[in-house]
């Protein structure tokens, strides 16, 4: 029987697992009673429908409604002192859950705190931008877009930030392979030369730079000028002091029919 | 959709709407004074940025993806390429995510060499700073300067790990090496220098009527904006904000260390150069107190916890069991607990913090990696505006942006 490979998530799997083995967690403490984040929580579950809230590693993770991101935010902001967002980003869990993790990692510069702000949403769905209380999420709500396809409503440019514009398929999602997919790896073929040429090119040629010395419409001749399009014949080729270097065609699978035919 | 043919070539992600009299520029990606792959659209009015666009991913790996596929032992090395001016700080933070993940002791030797190195590298991604963003703004002999000590902070690093760009000099739990020998007399040779070259640096620009007239009030910040758009580290300090993480939330040995944060109110470039400065001064101080620190220590290197680190190699060879874990963390690697880290450090840049989050895998399940350069690059969309075009590559210099960390 064939090895069962998931689909939904590509991720590397460790090729040893022991089923009794129970993973350690890292410990969740309580909000203790009057300390900083006690005061926190407080004022947040004043405002929106707090799930859950624990300390962890000495900094609140508190879980939230995603609709109400802008309410907890500007609460923390406004009210707790948490000027600042340092970062925010999101967590694959569409095989686990069929969720998206997005999270807003807070600081307060005064106490030196810091509040992981998370709320979970469904596939498809959209967050509302943050952009008018943090400038900062302008680009790393673009980030989010690109990276997982998760769309934050009412951004001012919601557009790819890293990868190119005409891509296809968001890079950290789980279902995403590390050695990109099939339309990664045809990008500049497909750009450069058009989809038609995936068959001419083959595979084994997937070279953006590639030069064919035949086509007298893409590439002039070296050494003389031919008239555009003209068919050039290789038994009969005009005499030319200057010598083309030939691609090599590399041999990646030994015995590939087509690469014989091609050669 | 752009109708694209030969005369009107394809323009990615380029979306202004024309006004009369303006000039669309496109500023790299290949051009020298954009510090790597940065591509800037600006829409000039004149001399005038009325808009500017700062395009980037030119240099994207994707690093965080290869994160999710590589132990944490293996991903180690890649974080060299994050801010590839000061490797260590991006080794460290990594490291130190991890270590709190685990839950680590690190021994103190490990400590003050961990924070030795920090600082050489904050002097050396100073000492780069300086020297391109004056060579930018057309100084060019205080980069010959800059660059002759940065040789020498390179030669520590060299002396120490082997290499002079991607060290690797840290491993989760702690260092892999000891000091090589006369190690520290040339340390302190080096730090002896560091505040009189400072000196010249200073003497050559602080009071040259060109570089101020260059630099000050150009690319202003207000403090607001510095919070809301994320700014940290010096961009953050050049507001009058005064948070170091360093100070604030003390990691490794910086909570028993003397040292000053230097604040400037002035918002401007100018102000922020002079914290540099300032800055390079005061890791000297700091690495003069490391030094005699170091021989008050025990020769233990990494951390002892046999389920995550591997034993020494005397253990390994001598003993089975430890033998046996060694196998294991090297061929399956090391399984954190299950949960997720977000540890910020202080790199030379500003707040450089690696999110991650485990479930129990010798893989990642996501890491995330919060690099300063990321969210400075996207306060140029801000601050060029009204600015000319001729203090655009002043302020590009003055954010010392990196564009491993911003692309990733």
């Amino acid at each position: 029987m064939r090895k069962y490979t998931p689909k939904d998530n590509v991720q590397k799997k460790s090729y040893y697992t022991d089923r009794f083995w129970v993973a350690p967690r890292v410990p969740q403490e309580r909000v203790e009673k009057g300390s900083h984040f006690d005061m926190v929580v407080k004022i947040l579950s004043g405002k929106t429908k707090l799930k859950e809230s624990f300390v962890q590693l000495g900094q609140l993770r508190i879980l939230i409604d995603a609709k109400e991101n802008i309410q907890a935010l500007t609460a923390l902001r406004d009210e707790c002192g948490y000027k600042m967002c340092s970062e925010l980003s999101a967590v694959d869990y569409l095989a686990k859950d069929g969720e998206f993790e997005i999270f807003y990692q807070m600081l307060n510069l005064d106490e030196a705190k810091r509040v992981r702000v998370v709320c979970r949403i469904k596939e498809g769905e959209a967050i509302e931008s943050i952009v008018p209380l943090f400038k900062m999420a302008n680009f790393a709500e673009r980030e989010i877009f690109d990276m997982f396809g998760i769309v934050a409503n009412n951004h001012p440019f919601m557009k790819r930030i890293i990868m190119p514009d005409d891509w296809e398929g968001h890079p950290l999602l789980k279902t995403y392979p590390l050695h990109g997919d099939e339309f990664a790896s045809w990008y500049e073929v497909d750009k450069i030369f058009g989809k038609e040429y995936r068959d001419v090119i083959g595979p084994e040629n997937r070279d953006p730079a590639r030069v064919d010395r035949y086509d007298s419409q893409r590439f002039s001749r070296v050494g003389y000028e031919v008239p555009f399009g003209e068919t050039i014949d290789p038994e009969n080729e005009k005499e030319n002091p200057i010598s083309y270097s030939e691609t090599i065609l590399v041999d990646y699978n030994t015995g590939s029919k087509t690469l014989e035919k091609r050669k | 959709m752009q109708v694209t043919n030969k005369l009107t070539p394809f323009f990615e992600n380029l979306n202004f709407e024309r006004e009369d009299n303006t000039m669309v520029i496109n500023f790299g990606p290949q051009h020298p004074s954009a510090h790597g792959q940065l591509r800037l659209v600006l829409e000039l009015d004149g001399e005038l940025v009325v808009k500017a666009y700062p395009d980037i991913g030119y240099l994207h790996r994707g690093i965080e993806k290869m994160a999710e596929n590589m132990t944490y032992n293996e991903f180690l090395p890649t974080t060299d390429r994050l801010d590839y001016i000061a490797s260590t700080s991006n080794n460290y933070a990594y490291a130190l995510s991890v270590e709190k993940l685990i839950g680590l002791e690190i021994p103190r030797r490990a400590q003050v060499i961990r924070t030795m190195l920090l600082e050489i590298n904050r002097i050396i991604s100073h000492l780069f700073f300086i020297a391109t963003h004056a060579l930018d703004v057309g100084a060019m002999s205080i980069f010959l300067y800059a660059f002759r000590e940065r040789e020498f902070a390179m030669d520590l690093m060299e002396d120490y790990c082997g290499a002079r760009l991607t060290h690797s000099a840290v491993r989760i739990g702690g260092v892999p090496l000891d000091l090589p020998k006369g190690w520290l007399e040339n340390l302190a040779a080096f730090i002896a220098k560091i505040p009189e070259e400072v000196q010249t640096y200073e003497d050559l620009l602080t009071q040259n009527r060109i570089w101020k007239m260059r630099l000050e009030n150009v690319g202003v910040i207000s403090p607001e904006d510095a919070l809301s758009w994320g700014c940290t580290g010096p961009m953050l300090r050049g507001s009058g904000i005064k948070y170091d993480i360093r100070k604030e939330e003390p990691y490794e040995l910086y909570s028993e260390l003397d040292f000053d944060i230097p604040v400037s109110d002035r918002c401007d470039s100018y102000g922020r150069y002079q914290l540099y400065m300032e800055e390079m001064r005061q890791s000297a101080k700091i690495l003069h107190q490391l030094i005699p620190m170091y021989a008050k220590t025990e020769p233990q290197l990494m951390a002892h916890a046999p389920q995550y680190i591997s034993a020494p190699k005397e253990e390994i060879m001598t003993q089975n069991y430890a033998l046996m874990q060694h196998f294991v963390l090297v061929t399956q690697g090391m399984r954190p607990p299950v949960g997720e880290a977000y540890v910020p450090t202080e790199s030379p840049k500003g707040e450089l913090g690696f999110y991650i989050k485990s479930e129990g895998e010798p893989y990642a399940y996501r890491l995330k990696c919060r690099a300063p350069s990321f969210f400075h690059a996207g306060l140029l969309q801000k601050i060029l505006v009204g600015t000319y075009l001729a203090d655009v590559v002043t302020i590009i210099g003055n954010t010392n942006i990196v564009f491993g960390e911003i692309d990733r």
